[in-house]
């Protein structure tokens, strides 16, 4: 997966988390928590969702990884070049 | 021949759930949800755990712990459970606290707060900010040494009114107390000031009936009246359980039993290690309760101003010893409408409840046992009728528990009734690592408590417990 599809996979899994944000005007190097109403769960989610529909492992002591978009796709990027784009 | 409650139970489970409060249940569905074999088990009769309820003659139907949460159990509900479950979450608009030092009702949520604290208590609005901002910000993993008390007085030195406005209904809500770590405070209490207090419409019985169905669909396979007697443990992996008197095959364990009885009884000391069993032994226990159920006659009505739920004291100051001694000043009273059921007969009823130490009612004899919870509603009830005149006179039913009700029906040590104090929560989240497959999921470190911590817990759980399923599934393929 590039990283503009590791993107489009997040921007996804954020619409089912948080239905009611407006991610259009997401900015990719702020942190989702100054931008949208998301709470440690939601993180939780995120971290779930990656594990059942790709089979990415994001172990709690990385967490903090996924504070932006910014950070969470360079995070993701080499977990996930060799995942096919579903 | 007994009935063989576990009849049709089969081959070996991905995983095995032992209690069915919020946590168990939702770790269940959860992971039966994401494809794997979960059997759930429960002692009792039926599903719930504390979120329980019972009923009584003339349609009353009592709840035993609902009582408020905040709005997050919504989104939870609608994410691990149905929109059905989290469409029938309402709000509780009438908090309202009556003490020798005020008396106000409030929506109980940041702005109203912040609004009392500038007019009512004299607070700058910078001050308020500042508070509530700090409340917001902690996380579990923060500083432990402040004490709630010594938070507080950062803010409000002095103002052991507004101390009590504080902390009052957070000492209801989950049992904890001015000498416990500040983080445990300011993450329940600003889940609450996010929105306000919320409860679920159609009652607990309800609730639970949506969950159990679920649970089924999910394809759990759920057993009521079976007690697990041992966690089987080899060469430092969970290999079953021993419930009813049968071995079941089981790859992992969560229990949602109380996290020292899992330990110490359920598993054995001999499968950790000794500083780990050591830490368990130092896991205080919170509290119990007194509750007192009282149903109105049926055309008998209360006025609504009268509030959801009331902060009741007579003592002159907040003071934590108070609130748990039998010599009762502080009581809270929950109060159900017609609303709160509408599905059901029109009723009216009132639970108070007092937080209690076990042991104060642990040794009475039979007879004095009696005449305790008989003077526990008779104070009760005389208290109550300074808000709901003429209660005797129109009361259909009333009846007391007390921490031997609680240890009776859910087997908590010491009629626990919130779970354990702040170090509950690193051993209840270190047991994997101690045993391969085994975990807890359930009222601890006062954070986990109550029915959205109870069941964010399950979640946060059941996210471990696919990850180790997963691993172990292509470790076998690969």
């Amino acid at each position: 997966m590039t990283s503009e599809e590791i993107r489009e996979v997040i921007i996804d899994i954020l619409g089912d988390i948080a239905p009611d944000e407006e991610l259009g005007d997401l900015k990719d190097e702020i942190a989702f928590r100054d931008q949208l109403e998301l709470d440690s769960m939601d993180f939780l989610d995120i971290v779930m969702e990656l594990r059942k529909r790709y089979r990415v492992q994001v172990p709690e002591e990385d967490y903090g990884e996924l504070a932006s978009m910014q950070s969470t796709v360079t995070y993701l990027e080499p977990k996930m070049q060799d995942v096919e784009k579903a | 021949m007994p009935m063989d409650f576990l009849k049709g139970v089969s081959g070996e489970y991905d995983v095995t759930v032992i209690g069915s409060g919020l946590a168990g249940m939702t770790v269940a569905n959860a992971l039966a949800r994401s494809g794997h074999r979960v059997l759930l088990l429960e002692q009792h009769y039926k599903l719930g755990g504390m979120a329980t309820w019972f009923k009584r003659k003339g349609g009353h139907i009592f709840d035993v712990s609902l009582h408020g949460f905040p709005v997050g159990m919504i989104k939870s509900c609608r994410r691990y459970w149905t929109r059905e479950i989290a469409d029938s979450i309402v709000q509780l608009k009438h908090v309202r606290f009556d003490n020798p030092m005020f008396s106000l009702t409030t929506r109980y949520h940041r702005e109203d707060f912040t609004r009392l604290l500038t007019e009512k208590f004299g607070v700058s609005q910078s001050q308020v900010d500042a508070f509530f901002d700090a409340a917001r910000g902690m996380n579990f993993y923060d500083d432990q040494q402040l004490t709630v008390g010594e938070f507080f007085d950062q803010y409000f030195p002095g103002r052991g009114d507004i101390v009590r406005l504080l902390m009052e209904p957070i000492t209801y809500a989950n049992g904890s107390t001015l000498e416990d770590p500040a983080i445990t405070y300011g993450i329940v209490f600003s889940n609450f000031m996010s929105k306000g207090v919320y409860t679920f419409e159609g009652g607990t019985d309800r609730l639970i009936q949506l969950m159990q169905k679920d649970l089924i669909k999910s394809g759990v396979d759920v057993r009521l009246r079976v007690d697990v007697e041992k966690i089987h443990v080899e060469k430092g992996r969970v290999t079953g359980v021993t419930a009813n008197g049968q071995f079941i095959n089981t790859r992992v364990v969560v229990s949602n039993a109380n996290i020292k009885n899992t330990i110490l009884n359920l598993v054995g000391r001999d499968n950790f290690s000794s500083e780990f069993v050591d830490e368990t032994e130092k896991i205080r226990l919170n509290n119990s309760s007194t509750q007192v159920y009282m149903a109105l006659k049926p055309d008998e009505q209360i006025d609504e101003e009268t509030g959801d739920l009331l902060f009741s004291s007579t003592a002159p100051a907040f003071q934590t010893d108070l609130l748990l001694s039998r010599d009762i000043t502080s009581r809270t009273f929950s109060f159900y409408y017609p609303r709160t059921r509408p599905q059901g007969r029109p009723r009216s009823l009132v639970v108070s409840s007092t937080n209690a130490r076990y042991e104060d009612w642990a040794e009475l004899s039979d007879e004095a046992y009696e005449a305790s919870k008989q003077d526990l509603i008779e104070t009760t009830l005389e208290s109550l009728d300074r808000y709901v005149p003429g209660i005797r006179k129109k009361l259909d039913h009333a009846e007391a528990a007390t921490p031997r009700t609680f240890q009776y029906y859910t087997r908590h040590a010491l009629g626990a009734s919130f779970g354990t104090k702040f170090e509950g929560l690193a051993v209840s989240r270190g047991l994997s690592s101690q045993v391969n497959g085994l975990f807890h999921a359930g009222s601890v470190g006062i954070i986990m408590s109550g029915w959205l911590g109870a069941i964010n817990y399950g979640v946060i759980v059941a996210n471990e417990v696919d990850a180790l399923l997963l691993s172990k599934n292509t470790a076998q393929v690969g």
